[in-house]
């Protein structure tokens, strides 16, 4: 076990928080009113805590584990961490004599940490031992996989035929069709087994309804998904990297089979795209020595948090795997050597320009790419018009913000951060314009979230 | 892969759709269908005129050409651009695939637009690190308030930002920029946030608010409307924002002169006196009140004379509280012909002869004629003498008498509560801490806390004049005779940390009203009060009230269970108040030793807090 003298900050512990409720619920707690029996020791922070029936909610975490710190509270919270972990570890973090370090944990908490350490323990001798288990019949799941991609096949070949006769009988047509007729596609491709037509199609029904301009919006999707189709359709004079790059744009399933790369990994930015079914949660990192930038996705039920969660600005020791398919920067985290800490360097960032053809590039490898990451360096947040750009400090050139990205509080704030001085942005930068996800302003200061 | 074929593969569109990718970093770079500017305006192609010039290969069609063709069908519109054994809408998409992928790797950035001057620099330090996490939680909790209807045992975070911003204020921090959004947006909500915040967040807001139109606001409340105001000693400048601004920079103007220099302020009002509407006289006259002197006197006396009665009793009302002027002393010529002390009797009483009439002269000088309905009329002009005569001609008038003594006389014929009533409106005018000490009289006396001669807004007024450590032994006295039920009004005059006399009243109080077997509810008012004003370090008093007492027979049930519960929440907020203050003092080095003069002599009363 490392030594865990380190507290964290309140900003680490709050990005622990599975919703906005809790962070809110576990900054009241966050002072020594209704705790007692607080104390540290080596990794660990337990403390009790009143609630509103007689007996203390006995709240213990566990930070020591390179995996990511573990919970466990008596209260019937089904939020995970619970509002009672996070005020403690917030109390913790404050770091002022609240949570004295102790020797070693109450009886309580000693016997629920020496259980989970006990099982860590034999879980990674397990996974040294053997190899991963391989599945069952691997003649049954290639029959699967060749079931799969028969119906794919005949999603993609519908999908053609229908596109077709869309743009026999004109996209006039479609303004007044609304969403039913895309919905009914949407529903034939999630059929077909082929999530990523289905997300696509469904898509195109929002676009008669978005503006003026609509007709050449629509045009660009409906050619974007022959695209993918006719991927689909030749994949197999398809080069390899390629082949796995519509595979993944269908929504076929894949497992991260890249060489692990470790690194010190800087959270750049981590932002929730919520829908009623799911919530998808996006974690951007860059390898403090390999340079790269890399994309981690966990997913939460509807409603419910992803549970993996990294705070802005911090830096971990982790190996990530990267998934197949040429120029997607998609990894998984795999083991982490260290937990997060403060990090005193900043991704280096390029030009507005560099930037655009940046994106440019990444089309090459897939040309279904709506945006890739970029840090830009010295830029200014302009006002132009109804919108915003980033304008390069020392050119006249910028990028347009993004449309979705103008109505975020996050713009507000990077304005105020840069207050007409150039400040180094993350963001997505791509046809759309670029969204700015985190900035720093020039000279000393913490990265400053803006989604 | 470097080649970049692309997944359209297989077909006749084959070596076209290598195209964009391939050639993306020659033609595809400056060659933009120029379409695409109208379709997509975000994606901004450069505006140089190299961007458009080049076409697009021979072969390809046109990106207008192929969405005219999309949008009419190809049923309707021959494709300009025909595929021999591809199936007219195949080739279609084709070639708009071809085109949307070149378009879009093709981009590059916009011309920048005109940039806005960079903010003002702000000198003030930076906020410490964990002050800085304080106010974001505490400016995070403003939607949540209303949320859920009982509070339970945590603290109401947005009741103590008008706190943390007073701290923040006195020690003179600079707000952190992220967090501006929030502060205004916070201030938009709550308009009595306002002053503070916006002191708090300094130069840089306003420069945001000129931003966005959400936060206009700012600017109208910083003084000029956040244009800078004329210079006082510019002459020039401020008589012509004088004459031309709109209503409210002019009130702003004066307000802003009536602080430092208010004889410039009243010249300028005279100098378009005249001219002005009655609302607009009414409203510079009683900016006046700012800066009130000797020397308003002869233009006051002057709008005495207005055609507006509002405008005329305003005046009269002003000049009123000027002891010195000669309204005061028309007043109190007629108050003391009405009050006499009378020594016919056994003992000394006070004799009233209420005026008989209300003549013109009176009229002018602010005696409204008709009484409200329901009174008489000569108690009504009584009452309006006696409220406007210098309180400092009693003692003569009464056989030099002090006012406790004065109080204390018997009143003859039931006058007694008119005249009183009417030197506490007097008191309160003319910020007689003596007179008001004397109308107050004893806390613990029975009639203080019933309905006696003098209301509790009215207790609240007198109290006001008094100096801060008298009132709170007062209030004090008070509740512990009184209990909490009258109290709020009077607690609320307080000032803030409650000094100890007084918090220690209010704990007392609330442990028996707890130990009385009602529910805290009843005294919700003056829980948040004691929240927001009783001394941090109070907290260890309250340790003891924490459990659930034994429930008793004669109590509310449950009851024990919710004082637990609120005395919880009291303390909690208490520790967390100790912690915002502790997190606002200044790192340990840079602090100056007490008693050191480079110190500020008064500290402000939240920062007494963190000494505490």
């Amino acid at each position: 076990m490392t030594e865990q003298g380190v507290r964290w900050t309140a900003d680490q512990v709050l990005a622990l928080a599975p919703d906005a409720a809790s962070r809110k619920a576990g900054s009241k707690l966050a002072v020594a009113g209704p705790w007692s029996g607080t104390g540290s020791a080596e990794g660990t922070v337990w403390g009790l805590c009143k609630g509103s029936g007689s007996k203390p909610y006995q709240t213990v975490v566990d930070l020591a584990d390179a995996a990511g710190p573990a919970y466990k509270c008596t209260c019937p919270s089904r939020k995970f961490p619970c509002k009672h972990a996070l005020g403690l570890l917030l109390l913790w973090a404050g770091d002022d004599g609240a949570v004295p370090v102790a020797a070693r944990p109450p009886e309580w908490a000693g016997q629920w940490l020496a259980g989970r350490r006990g099982r860590a323990e034999t879980r990674r001798a397990r996974d040294g031992a053997g190899p991963a288990a391989a599945p069952a019949d691997p003649e049954a799941a290639r029959r699967r996989a060749e079931r799969r991609a028969e119906r794919v096949t005949a999603g993609a070949s519908e999908l053609e035929q229908r596109l077709a006769d869309l743009l026999r009988s004109g996209l006039a047509a479609a303004e007044h069709a609304g969403y039913g007729l895309w919905d009914e596609t949407a529903a034939r491709m999630v059929d077909a087994q082929a999530p990523g037509l289905a997300a696509r199609v469904r898509e195109l029904g929002a676009i008669p309804a978005s503006g003026p301009g609509w007709p050449a919006r629509l045009l660009e999707e409906c050619a974007l998904l022959h695209l993918l189709n006719q991927g689909w359709l030749h994949r197999d004079r398809l080069p390899d990297g390629l082949a796995a790059t519509v595979r993944s744009r269908l929504g076929l399933p894949a497992t991260p089979d890249g060489p692990p790369l470790r690194d010190r990994w800087l959270v750049l930015a981590q932002y929730d795209s919520v829908d009623p079914k799911l919530t998808t949660r996006r974690i951007w990192l860059h390898g403090a020595e390999s340079g790269g930038t890399r994309l981690l996705l966990s997913y939460g039920a509807a409603g419910r948090a992803p549970e993996l969660s990294l705070p802005v600005g911090l830096a971990l020791e982790a190996e990530l795997t990267a998934y197949p398919g040429s120029g997607r920067s998609r990894a998984a985290l795999g083991e982490r050597f260290a937990p997060p800490a403060p990090a005193a360097f900043r991704p280096p960032g390029v030009s507005t320009a560099e930037a655009a053809s940046r994106y440019g590039e990444a089309l090459r490898d897939d040309p279904w790419l709506d945006a890739v990451p970029v840090t830009l360096d010295r830029v200014t947040p302009v006002p132009d018009g109804d919108g915003w750009q980033l304008a390069d400090a020392d050119t006249d050139t910028a990028l347009p913000v993004t449309r979705a990205a103008r109505s975020r509080p996050g713009l507000w704030r990077l304005v105020a951060l840069s207050g007409g001085a150039p400040v180094t942005v993350f963001g997505e930068c791509g046809h759309r314009g670029f969204t700015p996800l985190t900035a720093w302003a020039e000279g000393e200061g913490e990265a400053v979230p803006l989604c | 892969m470097m080649n970049g074929t692309p997944p359209g593969g297989g077909t006749r569109a084959d070596g076209e759709a290598g195209d964009p990718v391939g050639s993306r970093g020659s033609s595809a770079r400056t060659g933009h269908p120029s379409a695409d500017s109208s379709a997509n305006p975000l994606q901004a192609p450069a505006a140089s005129p190299t961007a458009a010039a080049p076409s697009p290969p021979a072969t390809a069609p046109s990106w207008e050409d192929l969405v005219t063709t999309a949008l009419l069908g190809t049923d309707r519109r021959a494709p300009a651009h025909v595929v021999p054994g591809r199936p007219a809408p195949v080739a279609l998409l084709d070639a708009a695939a071809v085109a949307t992928v070149r378009r879009r790797a093709g981009l590059r950035p916009a011309r920048a637009a005109r940039r806005p001057g960079p903010a003002p620099a702000d000198p003030r330090p930076a906020l410490p690190a964990p002050a800085a996490r304080r106010l974001s939680v505490l400016l995070a909790d403003r939607s949540g308030g209303a949320a859920g209807g009982r509070r339970g045992g945590s603290p109401d975070l947005m009741e103590l930002l008008p706190q943390w911003l007073a701290a923040a204020n006195a020690h003179g921090y600079a707000a952190p920029p992220q967090l501006l959004p929030a502060l205004l947006d916070a201030a938009r909500g709550r308009t009595d946030l306002r002053p503070a915040a916006l002191a708090f967040a300094g130069p840089r807001a306003l420069w945001l608010a000129r931003l966005n139109p959400d936060w206009r606001f700012a600017l109208r409340a910083a003084p000029g409307g956040g244009a800078a105001l004329p210079d006082p000693a510019d002459a020039e400048a401020v008589r012509r924002l004088w004459q031309e601004g709109l209503f409210a920079e002019r009130a702003a103007l004066l307000g802003a002169l009536r602080v430092r220099t208010p004889g410039l302020g009243r010249d300028l009002l005279a100098s378009t006196w005249a001219t002005e509407r009655a609302e607009d006289r009414l409203m510079f006259l009683d900016s006046l009140r700012t800066g009130l002197s000797d020397a308003d006197e002869p233009f006051l006396e002057q709008a005495l004379g207005d055609r507006s009665r509002n405008v005329r009793a305003t005046a009269a009302e002003l000049l009123s509280a000027l002891p010195g002027s000669a309204l005061a002393a028309r007043m109190a010529v007629r108050a003391s012909a009405c009050v006499a002390l009378d020594r016919t009797g056994s003992a000394p009483a006070i004799a009233v002869e209420a005026p008989l009439e209300c003549d013109a002269a009176m009229e002018r000088d602010g005696v409204v004629a008709a009484p409200p309905a329901g009174r008489g009329e000569r108690s009504w002009w009584l009452g309006q003498l006696v409220e406007a005569a210098p309180l400092g001609i009693w003692p003569g008038r009464l056989g030099g008498r002090t006012p406790q003594e004065i109080v204390a006389l018997p009143v003859a014929d039931g006058w007694q509560g008119e005249l009183h009533a009417a030197w506490c409106r007097a008191a309160v005018r003319q910020r007689d801490a003596g007179w008001s000490r004397a109308l107050l009289g004893s806390p613990s006396a029975p009639e203080a806390g019933g309905p006696g001669a003098v209301s509790l807004a009215e207790r609240a007024k007198l109290l006001a004049a008094l100096d801060p450590a008298e009132r709170a032994v007062w209030v004090a006295g008070f509740i512990a005779t009184h209990g909490l039920s009258e109290a709020f009004q009077l607690l609320g005059v307080c000032a803030v940390p409650w000094a100890p006399p007084l918090g220690q009243a209010v704990v007392d109080a609330l442990n028996i009203a707890r130990d009385a077997g009602s529910y805290p509810w009843s005294f919700s008012g003056v829980m948040g009060l004691a929240e927001r004003c009783l001394d941090p370090a109070e907290a260890v008093r309250l340790e003891g009230l924490l459990a659930v007492p034994d429930e008793r027979e004669d109590a509310a049930p449950g009851a024990g269970g919710y004082w637990a519960e609120a005395f919880q929440r009291l303390v909690t907020t208490l520790r967390l108040r100790a912690a915002m203050t502790r997190e606002l003092s200044p790192p340990a080095p840079a602090t100056p030793p007490p008693g050191t003069p480079a110190h500020p002599p008064e500290t402000p009363s939240p920062s007494r807090e963190a000494a505490a």
